[in-house]
Order: structure tokens, then sequence, then C-alpha cells
């Protein structure tokens, strides 16, 4: 086994090796997903804390069930109404939570650098749920092994990453892993929608999406952040739709077996076509929520393993210091 | 009284030379200096062979009084510039409440007395410093405003800067601008580009700086004001600049150490101590700004001493304080451009004391005969490493905190008299 990080942040700092020993030990937690009985004890006795700043539906029910399934005590902070209104800075929180000792931390914040900053502070496991612009490694890697399954394999492929890159966490830590992994990679999406500087990332970028699609392997699609748009990047949904807006016709200029894939919650009509997504032949969105929770176990397994390791290491040195 | 100050290396920013020789200091001014003895009666120090040089007079700091003492005093301030070789500080009126009344400018002027060394102030523009109507210019200036900035604060309203600049040029006054288009730059963290995006943070184009200057210099060229931009950062703006000198604009610039000597990769993962306004640009800029020192296009060099507390900069990236301070580390940052062979000891002691006073019109920057006697004596080549709680400044956010370090202050004199090492008594 090789994993040896000690909190998971980003994609960024992840090396080849890591990133396919989480793959293929959440293969096998998707076996398990797939029983009746789903239950594990491999958490037992610790404590999972979900901290979401930033309202989620979605990544924090995987989250649960993920903690749920491994045997974990999990506990979910709902940070809207929490002591952060009355003005308690993201620091004394985060240490308010260590003194109660939890073993895994789950955090998504708006800002970029947010939960690195909270990782500082604290001496358990920190799994960056999302933070601002920067990176959704655990979006990645669902994504990566989705792919995998899907494909056979997660190396030489071309993939296709299409719409509002420039706001988006998923495009960033997807960037990493897909080209860590050696693949081809294009950018699409109208230019007011890309980050700036993004030709050094060592990969294309189209404005024209049927050029962008020709053959490729993995269709990538990404929610227009509507709710993040200070207002005037694209000039309305409807002309968004028609010059990015994943169709039948569109797909067509990608090759003929190639996937659809969203990370979730669409807009449906806005950035994909809702038949294509529902087209069991081409879309593979309903496995990435499959995969999401069998990756997010696996990463927290391999992080438990980590900080029993040191734990054990500590409690050593203090016999004999 | 009379000392003598033998065997030093004398750096000239006015004839760009750096000489052995000695120097003798009367009724707080220099006597004589170059190869000359000991008058009879004379205090004798003797400088070893290390450089002396005018005191440097940083234009552009940032003093919590009044509103934010506990970030800084004048006393503090003092402290940390006499032990940085700081002689002159021009105190920003960026204040709480602004410095923007002949009343508010006597207070920060009565409280300056605390500081050790000597403290001149600039006073807003505008009231509030909120780009609406124009300060008291001319009752400011009785009370001693050296210039008049609205610091970071950019006003929108080009009829209002218009006027303002207008009734300033008809007292003689200088307005210190900030480069920079807000609309561009509003909610950025960082320079736009690839740092930017591999972070996630929200960025500014360089562009917005050129933007900034290029409108001020035409207001220039419309009212004939005299004018410095506090900070020119990138390259885009440089052109601009060298155009409005070549026709003869009453222009002058500056730029701050931080970014002669940091690029946008050194915030790294997130680190809050560097993040400035505006933000530190790309190595291309970088190097850029430090050719413009060297060719005299940007003029003045500024530490942009700007204090922020703990708790200001222990915040997600975006939301932390701007600014670092910069009093004390600025000799030595400023000596890694010397030994890095981009600029000689006398072109920065051009640009840190001699070309600031010159605009500012003090008699100070100099080392010559009748000159007053401000001065630093310090070794360019003593290592140290930077220990960010041994600064003298109340906040203690600098960006070079566990950095090595070459050059320290052996000793500061302000009007002849010793003030650092300070006199614990």
């Amino acid at each position: 086994m090789s994993f040896r990080a000690r909190h998971l942040l980003g994609i960024e700092h992840l090396a080849p090796e890591e990133i396919r020993t989480v793959l293929d030990l959440a293969d096998r937690y998707v076996e398990l997903n797939r029983r009746t009985v789903k239950r594990t004890d491999v958490l037992a006795g610790m404590t999972q804390i979900n901290m979401f700043f930033e309202n989620s539906t979605r990544t924090q029910s995987s989250f649960e069930l993920a903690g749920k399934r491994l045997g974990a005590d999990v506990m979910n902070m709902s940070m809207q109404t929490s002591s952060v209104k009355k003005g308690e800075t993201l620091i004394d929180t985060a240490l308010t939570l260590n003194a109660m000792h939890p073993d895994l931390l789950v955090v998504r914040h708006a800002s970029s650098g947010a939960v690195e900053l909270l990782s500082q502070k604290v001496n358990c496991a920190v799994i960056n749920a999302g933070d601002g612009k920067h990176e959704h490694p655990t979006q990645a890697l669902l994504d990566a092994l989705t792919i995998r399954r899907s494909k056979g394999r997660i190396e030489g492929l071309t993939v296709a990453i299409c719409g509002d890159v420039s706001h988006s966490r998923v495009a960033r830590s997807n960037l990493f892993l897909l080209g860590k992994m050696k693949n081809r990679i294009r950018l699409i999406g109208p230019p007011t929608l890309m980050p700036s500087g993004i030709s050094e990332f060592g990969c294309e970028v189209f404005e024209n999406m049927r050029e962008g699609l020709e053959g490729a392997d993995v269709v990538m699609m990404l929610r227009l952040q509507k709710e993040r748009m200070d207002g005037g990047f694209i000039p309305s949904e409807r002309e968004y739709f028609f010059r990015y807006g994943l169709d039948a016709e569109k797909l067509a200029c990608a090759k003929p077996d190639a996937i659809v894939m969203h990370p979730g919650p669409m807009n449906r009509g806005v950035e994909i076509d809702g038949t294509i997504a529902d087209d069991i032949t081409r879309s593979v969105i309903q496995d990435q929520v499959e995969m999401g929770v069998a990756v997010r176990m696996a990463v927290m397994d391999l992080l438990a393993q980590n900080l029993r390791a040191e734990r054990g290491r500590a409690a050593v040195g203090d016999v004999y210091v | 009284m009379t000392l003598f100050l033998q065997n030093a290396r004398l750096i000239d920013p006015e004839r760009l030379t750096e000489t052995p020789g000695n120097l003798l200091i009367e009724d707080g001014r220099i006597a004589a200096l170059g190869d000359i003895a000991a008058p009879e009666g004379a205090e004798v120090i003797d400088c070893a062979g290390k450089c002396l040089a005018p005191g440097i007079v940083d234009l552009g700091v940032k003093i919590g009084e009044p509103g934010e003492r506990h970030k800084e005093s004048f006393r503090t301030a003092g402290r940390a510039a006499a032990a940085g070789g700081v002689t002159t500080v021009i105190a920003r009126p960026d204040t709480l409440p602004s410095i923007d009344t002949p009343e508010s400018l006597e207070f920060a002027t009565r409280r300056a007395a605390e500081a050790p060394v000597r403290i001149r102030h600039m006073a807003a523009l505008t009231k509030g410093r909120d780009g609406r109507e124009m300060t008291e210019i001319g009752f400011l200036m009785d009370a001693g405003a050296v210039a008049f900035t609205d610091a970071e604060a950019v006003t929108t309203d080009a009829k209002v800067l218009s006027r303002a600049f207008t009734y300033a040029r008809a007292l003689g006054a200088m307005v210190v601008g900030h480069p920079q288009e807000p609309g561009l730059s509003h909610g950025a963290a960082v320079t736009s580009g690839k740092f930017a995006s591999l972070r996630g943070l929200p960025g500014v184009s360089p562009m917005a700086e050129r933007i900034g200057l290029e409108r001020d210099l035409a207001l220039v060229e419309m009212t004939g004001v005299r004018y410095h931009a506090d900070q020119i950062t990138s390259a885009a703006s440089l052109p601009a600049l060298a155009r409005a000198k070549a026709v003869g604009l009453d222009v002058t610039a500056g730029v701050s150490i931080h970014h002669l000597t940091l690029n946008e990769f050194d915030v790294g993962d997130y680190r809050t101590f560097f993040k400035m306004t505006p933000p530190l640009r790309s190595e291309e800029d970088r190097l850029a700004a430090v050719q413009a020192v060297a060719d005299g296009l940007i003029d003045v060099i500024c530490s942009m001493h700007t204090p922020a507390d703990e708790e200001s900069k222990r915040l997600p990236f975006e939301q932390a304080a701007s600014g670092a301070v910069g009093l004390e580390t600025l000799l030595p940052a400023a000596l890694r451009l010397y030994h890095a062979g981009a600029l000689s000891l006398p072109q920065l002691f051009r640009a840190m004391a001699l070309n600031p006073a010159k605009r500012l019109g003090l008699a100070q920057g100099r080392l010559a005969e009748g000159a007053p006697a401000d001065l630093v004596l310090f070794d360019p080549d003593a290592p140290f490493v930077l220990d960010r709680f041994t600064l003298h400044s109340k906040s203690k956010n600098t960006p070079f905190d566990g950095t090595r370090m070459e050059g320290k202050v052996l000793a500061t004199f302000v009007a002849g008299v010793q003030v650092y090492p300070h006199n614990e008594k």
C-alpha cells in the first residue's frame, strides 16, 4: 500500500501511486456497497465530524453514509446556524471541535485555502470536501474511479471538461488528477468562464464546443455556478445552452462510445440536455454518485490507517522518552 | 556638539559614489566629509570601514494613530524606524479617522513627538478618503502636510479628482496617487494568472494598475499638479510612466520593497503575510520593476509599512488583512538587490533617501556639507535569520520571518544624535 498523506486537502500534492491506491481500495468498497449487509468496522470507535460551511446535500450525505458504513460515529455540524454566525473565527471553531477529539474532520468552506488553514490547527485527519474555487479532491477521485470502471483505464484518454471552469473546484482537482495520470485534457467554454493563465496548465483550450469534443473519450460537464456569478459572465442561459450546452448533436462530435459525466446538481436545459443526462448508454452520472460513497470510504479508511500508525508511534515514543 | 565618524565607506547618492573617508557632524549637520582630520575635542566613533549613508526617507508608512494604536503607535513605529536606518518617516493618512482636517493633523503631529526619528505627515486628499469632497488643502499645508493622498482608496469620480488636482496645483501641493482601477481590483486577493488559478483565488490583472495610472496621468496633464504614484509594480505600467516623464509632466513613482524582492509564488500555500495591496506580481514584473529603479524610471523605494494584528491575518486568504510591516526590513531586503548585483549602494540610497526627500522638498537624503546629519551606519554583509518577534513594531506581520538576510544597521543618527542602538534608560 502506498498512501502516505495525513490529510486529503487536494489532488495537487498526491502521487500517482497514492491515487491508484485509493482507486483500488474503492473498487473493493463498491462491491461491499452492493451487498445487502454493507457494514464494516474499520472505523469502529472513531468519530467523524462533517463541517459544511457551505450548503451541500449530496456531498454531505455521501460522506455521512461512507462514515456510517465504515462503522464510525458520524456527526453533522450545520455551520449555517452555528457559532460562526455569532462571529467565531474559523480557527476558534476548529480548536473547539479539536478539543472533542474527532478522528476525521470533513470540511467544506467557501474560501479557497480555508480547509488547509484549519488542518494546521487540529490533530486529526482533515478531508477537503471543497474549498472555494480551489479543490474538491474526492470528486476528482470518484470521477477517476467512474472513468476507470467504464473505460478500463485512467491513462491515455482524451477528456473534455466543459463549462464554467473558472469558478469550479471540481475542474481544478480533475485537471491535476487527469494530468498526473497522463491524459489529454481539453477545456471548453466561453473565455469569460476560463481561469487566467490556463494555457500554462498543459491542456488545450477551446471556445468552440464541437471542435473541442472531437475524438473525446470522456465528456465532463460542469455545473454553471449561478450562485457564484457576480453577473455578466454570459449573456443569457439560452445563448449559453445553444453554444455550450451538451445535446445529441454536439455529443456526436465525440467518440461514439464517449461517456458523459456531471458532478451534479444538474441544470437541465442550461449545460446539459435532459435526454442526454438520462441516456443510460452514454451517461454515467448515476454511477458517479455510487462511486462517490466508495471513494470516500476508501479515503477515510486510508487516512484512519495513517492516523493510527502515527498515534501508535507517538505512544511508543511516550513510553521510551 | 561635535561628532567625528572616521574610517567609513561613504555612500553618496547624489554623485553615485562610494569612497572611504571620515565625516564631521556639528550642530546636527554634516560640517565636512572626505579625507579630513578630527578636530580638537570631537567625540570620535570608528566605523571600521562599514557603510555610512544618508538615513532612509520612507514615503508612505502606516501608523495606527489615531484609531488603531494596538497595531502601531508613533513610539513603536519610531523605534522600528531607528532600528531599520529610517530617519524620516512620511506617515500615511489612512488612519481611523483619516487625517483630513488640520485638527487631526495637529493631533498626529503632537503624538509623533514620541518617536525617536523625524515624522512628517501626509493628509487625505478627500474628506474621509471617500472620493467626494476635497480636504482643506491650504490649512493642512499650513499645519505641516507634505503631500496629499487617499492611500489605497481610489477616487472613481474623475470630476472630483480633477478639481482636487487643480486646487492642489494652485497651492503647489503634491498629490500621491494609488494607480488602480477599482472596478477590476475589487475583491481580488492575488494577481491573476497561473498562480491565482492554481490556488483558486480571485485575481486582478496588472492591467488594472496601468488603467489607473493612465487615468491619473491624463488628469495630471490636464491640471499640471505635482504627482507621485505610490507603487508601480508591473511591467505594463512602465511605458505609460516613461511617456509622462518624457513629455515633461511633473511625475514621479515609487515601488514597495516587497514588490522588488518577492513574487506571487511566495504566497505559497495561502500564507497571508504575503498578501499585499497591490498583490505581489509575476517574476517578470518584479525584474522589470528592479530594472526601472536602476534606470531611474521608478524614483522611490519605500517599505509600504502596513501593520496588521495577528487576528486579521489568521483568516482564510481572501478575508485576511492586506499589507506587511517593513520599516526594519527595508534595508536588509533592499540589500538583496545589491548582493544580487542589480543595484549599487548609491543607487539604492538614491531611491530610498535622496529622491523621496527631494520630491517632498526636504533637506534630508544627502551626504553633503550642510545637509542634516541624519545618517545610517550599516554592515551590508552581516548575515542573520529574521525572527519576527524581535521586530520593534507592535505588529509582526513580516513576509521575511525565518528567512536569511544580509545587512545589519549598526547605528542610526538623527540630527547628529544617535537614536539606534536604542538608549534604554
